[in-house]
């Protein structure tokens, strides 16, 4: 049993100006899967990752190389460096609700203080929430970006390197709660690591780009094999 | 003092003006735009020496040079309004061209000084009608894109990703701004905006723990300094810009002094 696509990406080069990064990529991402995309700095994964959003923004780019079976409001990126003021009084709740635009009262509907209680307590940061985003540890942080990419409902989750800057005990967390979430709303995610070790213990797929061209393997089949049968 | 109407005229404005003061204040100082706000100041005495000269309203000359500019700063680039250097270029242009406006028209010095510096009297019933209809605007086109302007202020880079448009929003507000240099110009003069509209929120940034606290606290800050700096105008026959200035300096003194102590006592 495979689950569906919600994403193709067939013979797509990733170029920089000047030079092609990587050659004539294909792979397909499945729903309710955790992909590990990884490789070295410089390989392109970034830029890769911004064609993928470009993709799906407009309808002119890629359109043979990339398809989407999502739109773009399905789709969260959670960047790697966020520039918040660490002196800024936003507090992790402000954050947390930052991306939901699509109403324009200037406060939160019912729905979506609903939604913002559920998030809070999947993350677990209802001791925090009050609290200012500035003084959150580490791991708190990334559990805040995260907390705000899932407000939106989204389908799919890009994870770029969040847990480069955490120690063992809070990668492990952070990626046993990212697995829970797929498990719960059948989410689908992108997550961006240079960590072969989380890669094993949590990726279903991995994409490796080395020398130029991209390697889709299934880690399910390779490392434990039968568990998907 | 109020039975005066260029006085009761002064006390409404201010109490408005302090309201998007606050309101757009947190914005300029999330968006790191403070500086550009001063370049703005610049511009709206170039616009309103320019009305002088050519005959028209000068809130209307203030309208027209500030919004100009910041479409043209959108458009050029948005790292632009950040770029110290390109600033200082366009603050000196439009301080000379306020000067050459200036001379042209054949008006008095103390006229210069009400543009630069404000005046008590400056507000007349008309004028007050004109600045109320610009607040309603301002008023309705940040709460219409609130959401929108908190997510790409409060997180740039995830808003860069995540949503469509950004560029607009970050648009509409550098006009915003415009629009409430121009207004604000009427009270403190055009080169004093800064303290109320960023020194406020500047402030309100150490006390605040939240945006909307911060707002509550900037507006509160402002509405003081103004009141008590057009009460304090009145019954010594000082500038008004002195007084406020002097009274938003205050806050921000003691605001980051509370903020020292506080983040000391919990190290």
């Amino acid at each position: 049993m495979m689950s569906k696509k919600i994403l193709q990406v067939e013979q797509l080069n990733v170029t920089i100006p000047g030079k092609v990064l990587i050659h004539q990529l294909s792979f397909d991402v499945y729903s309710g899967t955790l992909l590990c995309l990884t490789g070295d700095n410089g390989v392109g994964k970034t830029t890769l990752i911004k064609y993928l959003l470009q993709a799906a923004k407009d309808t002119i780019s890629f359109q043979k190389e990339i398809r989407f079976n999502i739109n773009f409001d399905d789709i969260q990126l959670v960047p790697q460096f966020r520039d918040i003021d660490d002196e800024f009084p936003l507090s992790v709740k402000d954050f947390i609700v930052l991306n939901l635009t699509r109403q324009w009262l200037p406060w939160l509907i019912k729905s979506e203080n609903e939604q913002l209680q559920k998030i809070i307590n999947l993350t677990n940061l209802n001791d925090i929430k009050n609290r200012a985003l500035g003084r959150a540890s580490g791991g708190e942080k990334q559990r805040v970006y995260l907390a705000q990419a899932l407000m939106t409902h989204p389908k799919l989750l890009i994870l770029d390197e969040s847990t480069s800057n955490l120690d063992y005990e809070s990668r492990i967390d952070l990626l046993k709660l990212v697995k829970k979430i797929i498990a719960q709303e059948q989410l689908t995610v992108i997550f961006i690591t240079h960590d072969p070790e989380l890669v094993q213990m949590f990726g279903d797929f991995e994409l490796n780009i080395n020398n130029g061209h991209g390697e889709l393997s299934n880690l399910r089949l390779t490392t434990k094999g039968g568990k998907h049968a | 003092m109020l039975s005066y109407p260029f006085m009761q005229y002064a006390f409404i404005a201010s109490f408005f003006i302090s309201i998007i003061c606050a309101i757009i204040g947190v914005f300029v100082v999330a968006r790191k735009t403070s500086f550009y706000v001063h370049t703005l100041s610049e511009i709206s005495f170039s616009g309103a020496s320019f009305a002088i000269f050519a005959g028209i309203s000068p809130i209307g000359g203030m309208l027209m040079f500030t919004i100009l500019s910041s479409i043209f700063v959108s458009l050029a680039g948005r790292k632009l309004s950040q770029r110290e250097a390109s600033v200082s270029v366009f603050s000196a242009v439009f301080i000379g061209l306020g000067v050459l406006f200036l001379s042209l028209s054949n008006k008095q010095s103390s006229y210069a000084t009400n543009i630069l510096f404000g005046s008590i009297v400056g507000i007349s019933k008309e004028n007050l009608y004109e600045l109320l209809l610009l607040i309603a605007f301002i008023l309705l086109i940040t709460v219409f894109m609130f959401r929108r302007l908190k997510y790409i202020s409060f997180d740039t880079i995830g808003a860069e990703f995540n949503a469509k448009g950004t560029l607009w929003i970050g648009l509409l507000f550098l006009i915003l701004v415009a629009c409430t240099v121009s207004v604000t110009a009427q009270i403190v003069g055009s080169l004093l905006i800064f303290s109320l509209l960023t020194v406020p929120a500047s402030s309100a940034k150490y006390l605040a723990t939240s945006v909307h606290q911060m707002m509550l606290i900037s507006f509160i800050f402002s509405l003081f300094g103004t009141w008590m700096g057009l009460y304090l105008s009145y019954i010594s026959n000082w500038p008004v810009s002195f007084f406020i200035t002097i009274i938003e300096g205050v806050f921000y003194c003691f605001s980051l002094l509370y903020h020292k102590l506080s983040t000391t006592y919990r190290a």
